[in-house]
């Protein structure tokens, strides 16, 4: 652990509160201007690097993201343990760059509206991921059913993985 | 169609929305501890504490047992395995994310910088 604990202390820490009945809110700072942090953000190739870390074991069967206000995205995904890839869609409601993106999650009614801000603090950026789920329900089922985003097994499995990960110490 | 209604979420969530209660469960769930104890470790006066320990008991996260003058409180059961577990589950893929992303952006910083596009 003590290894591993000193390369933790230069990470900037990532916060999750729910923060109603309806709202779950994810906060992370990052250590560049909003432009930069912005850019990986909106442009596909970059996107695609991070919101799958290799750690993840986690493939992309295919990745559209038509990046502005009114565009849509479609991400679908494989991983080993699942029988069939997994699709995620929406729409983008609001892009403002380099501020505020706003999408809807649509693979399921219960789908959660996504908005991220991104606010400057000295050079750095502070972005704050906000998901209003539709209603109160929404959120408790996704929680109680160990799902993360919305109701999706993926990110179930997802979360056994990184738990085995951390366990075994890799 | 199944319905997952938890009230005690309710309560639980609400106790869980505080950075120091969720530092007095990490702690707890380290050893138990009395009020006292807990109240020193988080720099905090006692009806402070106690304020935030009453929180968490009635949310069912912490059990507290007052043995002689001293009270003992100790993890709730399972309430908070599940939502803490998911809470935490979720919070580490963020940050898995986020350092894969902190390496795009140094990524980009360096680029910026040998195109000489830097804004002043």
């Amino acid at each position: 652990m003590g290894a591993k604990e000193s390369s933790l202390a230069m990470k900037n820490p990532t916060t999750v509160d729910r923060k109603s009945d309806r709202e779950l809110v994810v906060t992370r700072l990052f250590n560049g201007p909003p432009r930069i942090v912005f850019e990986a953000w909106a442009r596909p190739e970059l996107f695609q690097r991070w919101w799958l870390p290799k750690s993840f074991g986690i493939s992309y069967v295919s990745c559209e993201m038509d990046v502005r206000t009114g565009g849509s995205y479609r991400l679908v995904f494989s991983h080993p343990s699942l029988e069939q890839p997994k699709a995620f869609f929406g729409r983008y409601i609001e892009v403002t760059p380099p501020s505020r993106l706003v999408w809807t999650n649509e693979e399921s009614e219960d789908g959660a509206v996504t908005t991220v801000t991104f606010e400057d603090k000295g050079g750095k950026t502070l972005v704050v991921m906000h998901d209003l789920y539709p209603t109160k329900e929404a959120l408790d089922a996704a929680i109680a059913s160990g799902a993360t985003s919305g109701t999706d097994e993926t990110f179930a499995q997802l979360d056994e993985l990184l738990v085995s990960l951390d366990a075994s110490g890799a | 169609m199944v319905q997952y209604s938890h009230p005690r979420l309710d309560a639980s969530f609400a106790a869980l929305s505080d950075a120091t209660r969720r530092g007095v469960l990490q702690q707890l769930g380290q050893a138990d501890a009395s009020i006292t104890d807990l109240a020193a470790k988080f720099h905090m006066t006692l009806t402070g504490m106690k304020k935030h320990v009453g929180v968490l008991e009635q949310a069912g996260l912490v059990t507290t047992e007052k043995i002689g003058r001293v009270r003992t409180c100790k993890l709730g059961r399972r309430a908070l395995e599940q939502e803490a577990a998911w809470i935490e589950n979720y919070r580490q893929m963020w940050e898995a994310r986020f350092d894969a992303l902190d390496t795009i952006v140094e990524e980009l910083k360096r680029k910026d910088k040998t195109h000489g596009r830097k804004r002043k």
